[in-house]
């Protein structure tokens, strides 16, 4: 059953499930040790509660892995580890926060977790076959765009920091964006699967660059720029950038042809400057970035805060860091969600937030390798679209708080404070571990059963 | 607390940290040197005498591939040859005279008992019935696989 055609394949790629129980292990260790560090850096002694939460901790991470054991058993094993250390970390950074300020965050976010870890598990249980997502592309793509929407409704829409990106229902406050992101990767990947010949073979050559027939890209075309506008519209910088990234790997990847970078290039720096001439929060948050110290210190309009107190608390931390608990994160205002990487820069050091880096990377590069060895299209461009945009986050995000690029308000995935972007990210998880379970599983042996047993009837199981 | 514990531990916690990465690296790097070939596989679980009925041609199984529609109707190449590649190549087996055929279009190949059809990034596509294949595809007799203009099968 599991050897398998010769000459098609060149191996058969092995569970694995062990490796990844162990890799969890040690990711427990870094979430479980990053919490009892806090505790004996800023009171002293280990926390009272580091048994109820190392062990609630235990049972989501052991719940996620039973349930890739059961659903996806050929799923690549570093993923969920690494995302796990992820969160754990970044749970231990709330709380250090949060003993400064005296909030309760780190426990709205192990709820929150707690909700992601359930709906992994309940993707992986229902999506048993990534390539069903094909049928939605149309269904998600009018749903990212409702959900785009709602924040504009009055009465559950609301600005908070500028940005028009939440809905309030009662007591819960919910970012749509996030969902939306994922639910666009799903319909960009389903209607390029269907055109993508048409987008790369049909049309005219202007400039070294092969413009795609208008009928061909026009849907998938308005389909983004609605997207794109209704972000502008409502200031999240951010989104936008992600989602214009995301569209252009996705077409580059999908049509093979590098003019699109080219394009893609040319009309990110129009844009730019546009939404620069006209758009004053973006001149402003531009401004902020070319010369942070006009906006700092005492009779300054202070808005450079955020980006100087970052800067200084990771040149305090230096190399090696203050040793977590032993910083001053609290000084960066929203330290605890879209700056939690400045806290990390100060209290871990460059060696902490080099390892941070890495576990992005190899998180997207086991992405990319889902994606090659995916055997149908499909899952090829979902798998590079779920890992590009969270290259592309990482990249904005990490850009923007280390001062390389200007300031975007985005989540860091899997770290920040902020409940729809850990639900959204874990659900992208599943959907990763669903493609590459299917890329990773030998193919079924459909031979004819010997002579012998020709008559009998048996059960077969196929998957 | 004094300074060197809080030193320690600090310390202790980015080795805790770089030994995860480095634990996740090793475990990426045995994950793609580490799968064992499915040929030897196969050769260790299947016992000798339960491979020998095996070897001799089954009753029902094809011998040659032919194309029964098409510009090149009535050509055929015995399976004996496999893998067959199908295209406008000159270097085909079976070279078809279509204008929608890529030069080097699919294969057939065998695994083990079976027969499979694997198109190779052509462009117009591999059709089995109406679907386009987009993976490669188990093929029984009288399968009906459609290459451009030209329809070809497995025959006895």
């Amino acid at each position: 059953m599991a050897q398998q055609s010769g000459a098609l394949m060149q191996f058969v790629h092995r569970r694995r499930r062990g490796a990844e129980l162990f890799l969890l292990i040690l990711a427990l260790v870094v979430g479980v040790g990053a919490y009892a560090a806090v505790g004996l850096g800023v009171k002293g002694k280990v926390p009272a509660d580091i048994v109820s939460y190392g062990g609630w901790l235990a049972v989501l991470v052991i719940a996620a892995h039973i349930a890739v054991r059961m659903v996806a058993p050929y799923a690549d094993p570093v993923l969920l580890p690494i995302v796990a250390a992820l969160n754990g970390l970044g749970l231990a950074v709330i709380h250090r926060i949060d003993l400064a300020r005296g909030n309760q965050l780190a426990r709205q976010q192990l709820v929150w977790m707690t909700i992601g870890v359930a709906l992994f598990v309940g993707t992986l249980l229902i999506l048993r076959d990534h390539r069903v997502l094909q049928r939605f592309t149309y269904t998600s793509g009018l749903a990212a765009i409702v959900l785009l929407l709602m924040p504009m409704a009055p009465g559950i829409g609301k600005t908070v920091n500028g940005a028009r990106i939440w809905i309030h229902v009662g007591s819960m406050s919910f970012q749509p964006g996030e969902v939306a992101k994922v639910l666009l990767v799903v319909t960009f990947a389903g209607y390029l699967v269907l055109h993508r010949d048409a987008l790369a073979l049909a049309g005219r050559r202007v400039a070294m660059i092969d413009l795609p027939r208008g009928r061909d890209l026009g849907p998938i075309l308005a389909m983004w720029v609605v997207s794109l506008g209704i972000l502008v519209f409502q200031h999240d910088l951010g989104s936008s950038l992600l989602f214009f990234g995301l569209f252009l790997i996705m077409l580059y990847v999908a049509t093979e042809r590098a003019g699109w970078l080219v394009v893609g290039a040319t009309l990110f720096v129009v844009g730019s400057y546009l939404t620069y001439v006209f758009i004053g929060h973006v001149r402003e948050r531009f401004q902020l970035w070319s010369d942070v110290w006009a906006h700092y210190g005492p009779h300054t309009d202070d808005l450079g805060r955020q980006s100087v107190e970052t800067m200084f608390g990771m040149a305090w931390g230096g190399l090696i860091g203050r040793g977590l608990g032993q910083g001053a994160p609290w000084r960066i205002p929203f330290a605890e969600s879209d700056f939690i990487f400045g806290a990390i820069g100060e209290e871990l050091g460059l060696t902490g937030s080099l390892a941070v880096i890495l576990l992005y990377g190899l998180i997207v590069e086991r992405a990319l390798r889902a994606a090659l060895i995916s055997r149908d299209d499909i899952g090829k461009l979902l798998a590079t679209g779920l890992g590009g945009t969270l290259a592309l986050q990482v990249f904005v995000v990490i850009g923007g708080v280390t001062h390389l690029i200007p300031l975007t308000g985005l989540t860091t995935p899997f770290l920040s404070y902020g409940g729809s972007s850990l639900v959204a990210n874990w659900v992208i998880v599943a959907i990763l571990l669903r493609i590459s379970d299917a890329a990773r599983r030998p193919l079924p042996d459909l031979s004819l059963p010997d002579d012998a047993d020709m008559d009998e009837t048996q059960v077969v199981k196929l998957t | 607390m004094s300074e060197l514990t809080l030193f320690l531990i600090k310390i202790s916690y980015l080795a805790i940290l770089w030994i995860f990465v480095l634990s996740a690296i090793s475990v990426v790097r045995s994950d793609m040197f580490g799968a064992r070939m499915p040929a030897t596989a196969r050769e260790a679980a299947a016992p000798k005498s339960r491979r020998q009925p095996k070897q001799k041609a089954r009753k029902g199984s094809p011998t040659h591939v032919l194309v029964v529609d098409g510009a090149n109707k009535g050509e055929r190449a015995d399976l004996s040859q496999a893998p067959i590649l199908i295209g406008r190549g000159a270097d085909a087996a079976i070279r078809l005279d279509d204008d929608y055929v890529s030069t080097r279009h699919a294969r057939i190949a065998a695994s083990g008992d079976q027969w499979f059809v694997e198109d190779l990034g052509s462009t117009n596509g591999t059709y089995i019935g109406s679907a386009r294949i987009t993976q490669p595809t188990t093929l029984t007799l009288g399968t009906q696989v459609r290459i451009g203009k030209t329809l070809l099968e497995l025959r006895k």
